[in-house]
């Protein structure tokens, strides 16, 4: 069985993420860069199927040379190999570009699960997943908090608003999980030292067959008119119980008009 | 006037409030007309009429059911091939963004997610990074389509024809890739679905167990709110997954939150630091979560809550 598992470099989570404002895209170059969170889940579940189905899993990854960082924290993990997408016609891209590039990238490399994370920290839209699945027109198994392969038969937990649906496809299959699918494994020294003569593709969109104008900020589909910073929430009032706090937050909520 | 068509978001004809506030938004930018997919119809017209759609599409072929996500975007797309509508508005939820996503390849349209508000010239609001800075941005190429978060916009009811046309659509053999064969529904009780709910109470690893979260739920339902809970409180299983507020759990931005022993990791204000108003209840004055407070009090949970909950029956009376 053939794994791709996408990943995206994204701003520490912690770090102040800011917008550029010549370009009107993240700065991505003045923040460290880490692994989405949830692609590190998706890494997991691609490699325990991957040991359960004696498959091998393939990380790809869109994104500036910088995102190497991300690919080898994937392949230190245990991935066998990568593609890594990288031109500097990408910068800025939207989804519909994004999505365009993964998917020529992905195309007709004989994958049987793609396996993405449900949602990115920094653009947080959640869409790449089925836009990609849109494009290859395969199973859209999305937001997964549980995943079953038996033989072709892919069967997941989609997660809903009030539980879950079962849904099923057949490979090939886009799937993407949820952080309550498993337990994302810490890369050991060997998987590290493994990791550095692991092989890494890198392609560009000529690779790909992508035009450049349908990527990157030029061939943007939506573009920022203009950005500011949100203004900041009036600092709060806070006290310490003396045993009338409950009294007090309903002295506070009447004052407001909520009672 | 232009068309702008809204997707329905609802339960069995059962209308969601945030498919009203976008009604309510897109008269601002045109002619609404509502999209509604499944079953149960009928019900959902006479409300959607009362809320200014001029037209109801409906689509309610037993296969659309059977499909995620992939048969409502192929609807959609059918319609701004027949219509020419002047945008898209779809609920900002989960499903409502992934048939954004999947409509925008079909019709080769840009998407824009997230937006807390749109202006006549349909150049999107989206509130970025937490809240912290705040984005115009617009679709450049082809119809525009909008996912927009609920509580963006007030309900205001007035009357439309609300004129029922049926649609239909012959799937692609690729929408019908997926297939949906059982749902499971884990809700408890009666109270108002998160994600629209005016008010917010939330718990988290100080609530300290499943039997702690009755404090929180009579806090709720004395000022008729919602619950939510924190990432730890979801994972040591004192309360469903699907109440977890957060960066991978639901986003809200309700009129009203109040944190119940909850510290305030980033990843949780990621779902709910764009509340109007919110309250905190911990006992760690330290606690992140007292930056974003509107109000707080540091304290032990167990006794200002249940106070608090006292207090709010006696005031409403
Ligand atoms: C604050 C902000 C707002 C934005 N708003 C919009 C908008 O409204 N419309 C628009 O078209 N674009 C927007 N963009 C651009 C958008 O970030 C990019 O198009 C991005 O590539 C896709 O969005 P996402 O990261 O939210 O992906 P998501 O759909 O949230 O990502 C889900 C999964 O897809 C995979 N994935 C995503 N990107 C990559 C990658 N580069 N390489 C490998 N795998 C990947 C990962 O597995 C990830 O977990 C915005 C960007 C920012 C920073
Ligand atoms: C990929 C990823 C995604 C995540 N997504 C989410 C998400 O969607 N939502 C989310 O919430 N988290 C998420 N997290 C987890 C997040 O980082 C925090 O671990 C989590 O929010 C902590 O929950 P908490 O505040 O309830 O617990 P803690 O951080 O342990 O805080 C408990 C608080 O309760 C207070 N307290 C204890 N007892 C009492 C008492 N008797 N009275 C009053 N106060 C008391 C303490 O002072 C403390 O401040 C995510 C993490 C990762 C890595």
């Amino acid at each position: 069985m053939k794994i791709a598992v996408c990943v995206k470099q994204v701003p520490d989570t912690w770090a102040e993420k800011k917008l550029d404002a010549g370009t009107k895209t993240l700065d991505r170059e003045s923040v460290d860069g880490v692994m989405n969170e949830l692609d590190e889940y998706a890494v997991e579940e691609a490699l325990q199927i991957a040991e359960a189905n004696s498959g091998e899993v393939v990380v790809v990854s869109m994104g500036p040379e910088k995102a190497t960082e991300t690919v080898r924290k994937a392949l230190s993990m245990g991935a066998d190999s990568a593609i890594h997408v990288q031109d500097a016609g990408l910068a800025g891209s939207d989804a519909l570009g994004t999505s365009l590039a993964l998917a020529k990238a992905l195309e007709g490399k004989g994958f049987d699960l793609i396996i993405f994370g449900s949602e990115s920290t920094d653009a947080r839209m959640s869409v790449i997943p089925a836009m990609v699945a849109e494009r290859l027109g395969v199973a859209q198994l999305t937001f997964a908090n549980n995943v079953e392969v038996a033989g072709s038969e892919v069967k997941i937990k989609r997660q809903t608003e009030y539980g879950y649906d079962e849904v099923t496809g057949s490979t090939p299959a886009v799937v993407s999980v949820v952080e309550k699918i498993n337990e994302p494994r810490y890369p050991s020294f060997k998987g590290i030292m493994a990791a550095k003569k692991k092989p890494v593709e890198t392609v560009a969109l000529a690779d790909l067959g992508v035009d450049a104008g349908q990527v990157g900020l030029g061939g943007s589909w939506s573009a920022v008119v203009e950005f500011a910073d949100a203004p900041p929430r009036a600092a709060g009032t806070v006290v310490t119980d003396e045993g009338d706090g409950g009294v007090k937050i309903a002295d506070y909520l009447s004052t407001q008009k909520f009672i | 006037m232009a068309e702008i068509l809204v997707l329905v978001d609802h339960v069995d004809g059962a209308v969601k409030k945030v498919t009203l506030e976008l009604l309510t938004l897109a008269r601002s930018l045109g002619e609404p007309s509502a999209v509604f997919v499944g079953n149960g119809a009928d019900a959902a017209i006479a409300t959607l009429a009362e809320n200014g759609a001029a037209t109801v599409y409906v689509a309610d072929a037993a296969d659309l059911l059977l499909h995620p996500v992939a048969p409502k975007a192929e609807v959609l797309a059918k319609l701004v091939a027949d219509k020419a509508p002047a945008a898209v508005l779809i609920p900002s939820t989960a499903e409502g963004k992934e048939v954004a996503g999947r409509l925008a390849v079909k019709i080769g349209s840009g998407v824009i997610t997230d937006a807390v508000g749109i202006d006549a010239d349909l150049t999107s609001t989206q509130s970025i990074f937490g809240g912290s800075v705040i984005v115009k941005s617009k679709v450049s190429q082809g119809t525009p389509i909008i996912t927009v978060r609920p509580n963006s916009s007030p309900v205001e009811p007035v009357a439309a024809a609300g004129t029922r046309v049926d649609v239909s659509v012959e799937l692609t053999d690729s929408a019908k890739k997926a297939t949906t064969t059982n749902k499971v529904e884990e809700s408890k009780g009666a109270r108002p679905e998160l994600t629209e709910a005016a008010i917010v109470v939330s718990g988290g690893r100080g609530v300290g167990g499943a039997e702690g979260f009755t404090v929180v739920e009579a806090l709720a339902d004395s000022l008729g709110g919602a619950v939510g809970a924190s990432r730890a409180a979801t994972d040591a299983g004192w309360y469903p997954h699907q109440y977890q507020v957060g960066q991978t759990g639901k986003t809200v931005s309700p009129q009203l939150y109040i944190a119940n022993g909850i510290s305030g990791a980033i990843q949780h204000r990621a779902g709910m630091q764009t509340s109007k108003t919110i309250i905190v209840v911990n006992k760690d004055p330290e606690a992140p979560i007292f930056e974003i407070a509107d109000y707080g009090v540091v304290g032990d949970l167990f006794s200002v809550v249940p106070q608090l909950t006292e207090e709010v029956g006696k005031r409403k009376g």
